[in-house]
């Protein structure tokens, strides 16, 4: 008996080091070690076999199972990994397929991104940002800037109006908001103001509605090297290092002195001729882009809010202001005016 | 304002090119659009020749062939075609090698079998009218034959285009620009060309010929008038209709053009009455009757109103003070005299009056910037000396003056600190008399300070010591001169916690794969009606513009649906197969305004700037509140080779507007309720806290069709409210890992008109504290439920702060969640 259980071990061993599959390796559990099984049969047979072989024969049944339930173990783990391996070895996709899209991140438009880059530079300086209504009272947007009522400057503005009410209007310029910003707030005050106005024009160059930036400087010794100074510091955060500002003496009612300031052209890097000897034609050979206006806060805008600390001898300041979309236009190369308002996705995907 | 470069040098000359003035022009302070160039580019080869003779032309009877000395010794032969040629006549000549204006080069030719070795000039060929019937005679009491056209007649004459702003009145003529050119350049400035005034040779009194009556002196503080007898009228000299021409006016005849020479020259307009046509040589000013009319010289008949200030003779209205003149009292070819009106008129009222009839003229364009009374006089002295010199006229002693108010000379003291303290820049006070004196101001030193008298040029525009300051900083130069230096602001500069926020919700949108667009504030009336908006609604009475540019432009908008359907609708014309847009921006509701609120005295209004409450004084006109608008056409995922793009339904866009709030911390209800616009069947009221502050869905399939879209879904939402109650940056920690929490699933079979969040509320509050989330994951509806039923299934989960929850005390909470949902018809299925 005892060489009988030797033998099935043997031959169950070499059957299960042979087996080539998980499923021949489950046939073989059951031939030899299932509920039919010889070494099975052994084992439930022990009982009658005489006193004197029964340990022996049930120890060494005992081991041959165990050996054999090890050996079919490690057997089918050795299987499953070969098996695995071929499966994977067949699995193949065509890598070079297009991946599914994430959905895409959407973009910015280029006048919220230009402003908020305006903002970002002029919060660098100390500003906050200030906001006001676009229908707006006559008396913020012309009479406390300075255009007296039957003024010839207020014809510098086409203005649309709002129907029986003649005292109000749309806005025409961010500038009204200094005012506002003024009778809710004591000097010092640094505000910068972006937001839309309306002109009564339409072309290439002028839309009726379109963005302004405005700033205001008022505190004590605030002078016209420091509109210079500033506005310096922001065209350089805008349109590279290296850039210069130039102011030139203008007219607006709300300030005195008045200017207008450009910017060193910074394709020609001022020149106004490019490497190739071509006239520039971004400056129109002038070396300086026209950016905005400025000037020093005039007296009698300071006027109206003097009951709020703004007197004239004692605080003075600055402000200037400019087209948003011109500065977009200028740095991003946008031909006309009128694209930023089409909002073509084609064109709002371009800018990130 | 044109001003033709040789006329400028007559009285200033800087000795430079045109170009290059017009850049120190435009470095302070005066503009100039372009320098353009009238009649031939180059004076070379323009002289003035003598016809020695005149013959017909051989084989042509039209062409005259004639002998013309033009100083070079023997006489040329020229060939001209002009009926008007004779012998004797002195002409301009343009010798062959001479460039013709457009630039053709005139060469030797052959006419008709006659070489002609140069050209006999019209106005027109020399571009110094508009048109001519002949060749141009000059007069012979000109230059000799040979020398050059340019020495009495602009030949290449360079005009400067000013931009003149509009408190610069005194650059609107050509004197005021000289001296500005004085100022800036050093050039010596001529004598004021109106000092010396014309002999009186006429005979009696200018008062033995007209009247003046002024009934309104409030509106003409000044008002003179001269008289000129023995006038012949005629057409004026070739120089003078030269100068008009390059100056964009029209030569009519010489009293008039002479009244235009004048005004061009020193800013101060004129009129010239036919004194014969004027009854008893009687002129009243007075104002209109309302609904009063009169026909002007253009021959429109005007309607006036009572503001508007008539010149008048016996038989009624002859021009509308400072605009325009009328028919009755013409200047004609049979005048013999003249009255010569030089007056002063209240700018405001001019402004307001051409405004009121869209009439300006160029002499509204001067008066409605306010003239000084002062200038009446110099005009009036220098046209008669032209009227006596150029129209043959006899001036008659005296002028009619009637005068209610000549405003004394402005004297304003400029502290020796002033400049510096403003400007941040040293001055010597030298430089400052120096500049001013240029400018034609007086300067006075007086305790270390200026005391300036203001010339009545620049009367109504330099009235403060800052104006001077103005005056010095631009003639002294900012570009080269003035330091650049940074303000000690002494602040913390930031965005407020809205705008913070603000920008957030944007790149919210942004990250969330939508594209930002800026659309119009304006909409078309009608895109109410377009909407399904009822006419009762509020949205659909916008704030209505009353000067639209057009009627599409012409409402101020009450949503932003509208421009994100107009954005779509163009997008997917040019192709697109997908629209994802939001657009953050403000509509105008004449609504009051919602928000937080601040007692203001008795007023009470919104302090947030998003909900349309801004600094200052007076609240705005409208309310304005910053909306967050979005719109979805087809899927938010772009197509692929694995398919698997879904249309953007109701659900994909409230994910998006929940992923949206869930960035900005807030929490937002929905739950079903009608909009005009939207599917009735699938549209949400969206609130924060109880307050409504939008809303989502799909569109109604008409408006859609409107806008050309098969379907579409959006929302819109107020950022004020939604940004008031936003925690994003101030969230507080809260434990969760100490002690473990217990998730539960739970099935809810209610009646299938509970909606959901009446479910999930129910759950919350029989939940209590203890129950930290609970959310919907599943929904069920099938026949072993029985008609009309559904089934929720939520994942719960429970926690304590302070301890381990131990099974009884979720399985009571678990019964108090079951008897909540008893209220609103549902049980749990076990």
């Amino acid at each position: 008996m005892l060489e009988r259980v030797a033998e099935i071990e043997a031959d169950a061993g070499a059957a299960i080091g042979a087996a080539a599959g998980t499923a021949e390796l489950e046939e073989l559990r059951v031939r030899y070690l299932g509920r039919k099984a010889e070494l099975t049969m052994i084992l439930r047979g022990i009982a009658e076999l005489p006193q004197e072989e029964r340990g022996r024969v049930g120890a060494a049944a005992n081991k041959a199972r165990q050996a054999l339930e090890g050996l079919i173990e490690r057997r089918s783990a050795e299987l499953d990994a070969s098996e695995l391996e071929s499966r994977l070895a067949g699995d193949r996709i065509d890598v070079t397929l297009p991946g599914s899209p994430a959905r895409p991140a959407g973009h910015p438009h280029l006048i919220t991104r230009t402003i908020r880059q305006i903002e970002d530079v002029m919060i660098g300086l100390g500003y906050t940002v200030a906001e006001g209504p676009e229908i707006e009272h006559d008396y913020y947007n012309f009479t406390a800037l300075n255009h007296p009522p039957g003024h010839p400057a207020r014809m510098l503005q086409d203005t649309f109006y709002v129907q029986s009410r003649p005292e109000v209007l749309l806005r025409t310029h961010t500038s009204p908001v200094q005012v506002r910003a003024m009778e809710a707030q004591p000097p010092p005050i640094f505000v910068i103001v972006p937001g839309k106005v309306y002109r009564r024009d339409s072309d290439a160059t002028h839309s009726p509605m379109f963005h302004q930036v405005e700033g205001l400087a008022i505190g004590e010794g605030i002078t016209l090297a420091d509109l210079q100074g500033t506005l310096e510091e922001m065209l350089r955060a805008i349109f590279g290092e290296g850039r210069e500002a130039r102011m030139r003496p203008h007219f607006f009612p709300f300030t005195e002195p008045s200017v207008e300031f450009d910017v060193s052209c910074f394709q020609c890097e001022g020149s106004g001729e490019l490497a190739d000897g071509e006239r520039c034609n971004l400056c129109k050979g002038i070396g300086w882009i026209e950016v905005g206006g400025a000037g020093m806060v005039d007296p009698n805008v300071l006027g109206f809010v003097e009951s709020n600390g703004y007197d004239a001898e004692r605080v003075q300041g600055f402000a200037f202001g400019m087209g948003v979309e011109r500065i977009a236009m200028l740095r991003h190369g946008v031909p006309d005016l009128r694209r930023f308002f089409d909002n073509d996705v084609r064109m709002l995907e371009q800018f990130s | 304002m044109r001003v033709p470069y040789s006329w400028l040098r007559d009285y200033c000359d800087p000795d430079v090119p045109a170009e290059e003035l017009a850049e120190r022009l435009a470095m302070t302070g005066t503009e100039v659009e372009r320098v353009t160039t009238i009649g031939p580019p180059l004076a070379d080869g323009f002289v003035v020749g003598r016809v020695v003779a005149c013959e017909r032309h051989p084989n042509a009877d039209r062409l005259s062939v004639c002998s013309v000395d033009t100083g070079d010794g023997e006489p040329r032969t020229i060939v001209c075609g002009a009926p008007n040629v004779a012998a004797g006549q002195t002409v301009p000549v343009a010798l062959p090698g001479a460039t013709m204006p457009g630039g053709t080069k005139l060469g030797e030719a052959k006419l008709r079998g006659v070489r002609s070795a140069g050209m006999i000039l019209s106005a027109a060929e020399l571009e110094i009218a508009e048109e001519a019937d002949g060749i141009l005679v000059l007069d012979d009491g000109g230059a000799a034959p040979g020398a050059p056209l340019a020495e009495i007649l602009p030949v290449a004459e360079q005009v400067l285009e000013l931009e003149v702003t509009p408190n610069r009145v005194d650059c609107f003529g050509v004197y005021g620009v000289a001296r500005e050119v004085h100022a800036i350049s050093g050039a010596p400035l001529a004598p004021e060309p109106w000092a010396e005034d014309a002999p009186a040779e006429g005979a009696g009194e200018v008062t033995d010929y007209a009247s003046v009556e002024v009934e309104v002196p409030e509106l003409c503080p000044r008002f003179t008038a001269r008289v000129f007898t023995d006038v012949t009228i005629g057409p004026s000299p070739a120089w003078l209709q030269a100068r008009l021409t390059a100056a964009g006016q029209r030569p009519i005849n010489n009293v008039v053009d002479v009244t235009n020479y004048v005004m061009l020259l020193t800013a101060q307009p004129l009129h010239a009455f036919d004194l014969d046509r004027v009854p008893d040589g009687a002129l009243i000013v007075r104002a209109a009757e309302e609904g009063e009319t009169m026909t002007t010289l253009d021959d429109v008949e005007r309607r006036l109103d009572a503001e508007t200030v008539l010149v008048c003779d016996r038989g009624g209205p002859s021009g509308i003070a400072g605009i325009m003149g009328g028919q009755s009292s013409e200047v004609s070819d049979g005048t013999t005299r003249v009255l010569l009106e030089v007056a002063n008129w209240n700018g405001t009222n001019i402004l307001r009056t051409s405004r009121m009839l869209g009439l300006r003229s160029e002499a509204s364009s001067r008066f409605e910037k306010q003239l000084h009374p002062k200038l009446c006089l110099r005009a009036q002295r220098l046209a008669s000396r032209l009227m006596v010199e150029l129209c043959g006229a006899r001036l008659v002693p005296g002028t009619i003056d009637v005068a209610a108010e000549v405003p004394p000379p402005r004297r304003i003291r400029l502290r020796g600190s002033r400049v510096e303290r403003l400007l941040g820049m040293r001055m010597p006070q030298t430089d400052e008399i120096a500049y001013l004196e240029g400018l034609g101001f007086l300067a006075e030193p007086e305790d270390g300070d200026l005391i300036v008298e203001v010339p009545p040029d620049r009367h109504y525009d330099v009235t403060r010591e800052v104006d001077l300051v103005e005056e010095v900083a631009r003639i002294h130069g900012l570009d080269e001169h003035l330091p650049s230096t940074l303000p000690a602001v002494g602040q913390v500069g930031g965005l407020s916690r809205a705008q913070r926020l603000r920008r957030r919700a944007g790149d919210a949108m942004r990250d969330l794969g939508f594209d930002e667009v800026v659309g119009w504030s304006f909409t078309d009336p009608a895109e109410a009606g377009r909407l399904r908006i009822p006419d009762d609604d509020p949205r659909a009475s916008g704030v209505v513009i009353s000067n639209p540019l057009s009627e599409e432009q012409s409402v101020m908008r009450t949503t932003l649906l509208g421009s994100l359907l107009d954005v779509a609708r163009r997008n997917l014309a040019h192709g697109a197969d997908r629209i994802a847009l939001f657009e953050s921006g403000r509509v105008y509701l004449t609504t009051p305004p919602t928000g937080r609120k601040r007692t203001d005295g008795d007023r009470i209004r919104p302090i947030d700037p998003l909900a349309g409450g801004f600094p200052g004084e007076r609240a705005a006109p409208v309310t304005e509140p910053q909306r967050l608008g979005c719109l979805a056409v087809g899927s938010l995922t772009p197509p692929s080779w694995r398919g698997g793009e879904d249309e953007a339904d109701f659900f994909a866009l409230k994910g998006v507007l929940e992923a949206l709030a869930q960035r900005l911390g807030v929490e937002l209800s929905f739950e079903a309720a009608p909009e005009p616009f939207l599917h009735p069947g699938r549209a949400a009221g969206v609130a924060v806290g109880g307050e409504a502050v939008g809303w989502l869905g799909e569109l109604q399939p008409l408006v859609c069709r409107e806008w050309d879209l098969d379907a579409a879904i959006g929302f819109e939402v107020d950022l004020g409210p939604l940004l008031a109650a936003a925690t994003a940056g101030d969230e507080t920690f809260e434990d969760v890992t100490t002690y473990p929490s217990v998730r539960q699933d739970l099935a809810v079979v209610v009646p299938d008109d509970v909606p959901a969040a009446r479910v999930r509320e129910a759950v919350v509050s029989g939940g209590g504290e203890l129950l930290r989330e609970a959310a919907v994951f599943d929904l069920y509806e099938g026949e072993q439920l029985g008609e009309g039923r559904k089934s929720l299934a939520l994942r719960l989960e429970f926690r304590a702060d302070d301890r381990t929850l131990t099974d009884e005390e979720v399985a009571e909470l678990r019964e108090a969640i079951a008897a909540r949902l008893g209220e609103v018809g549902g049980s749990l299925r076990e």
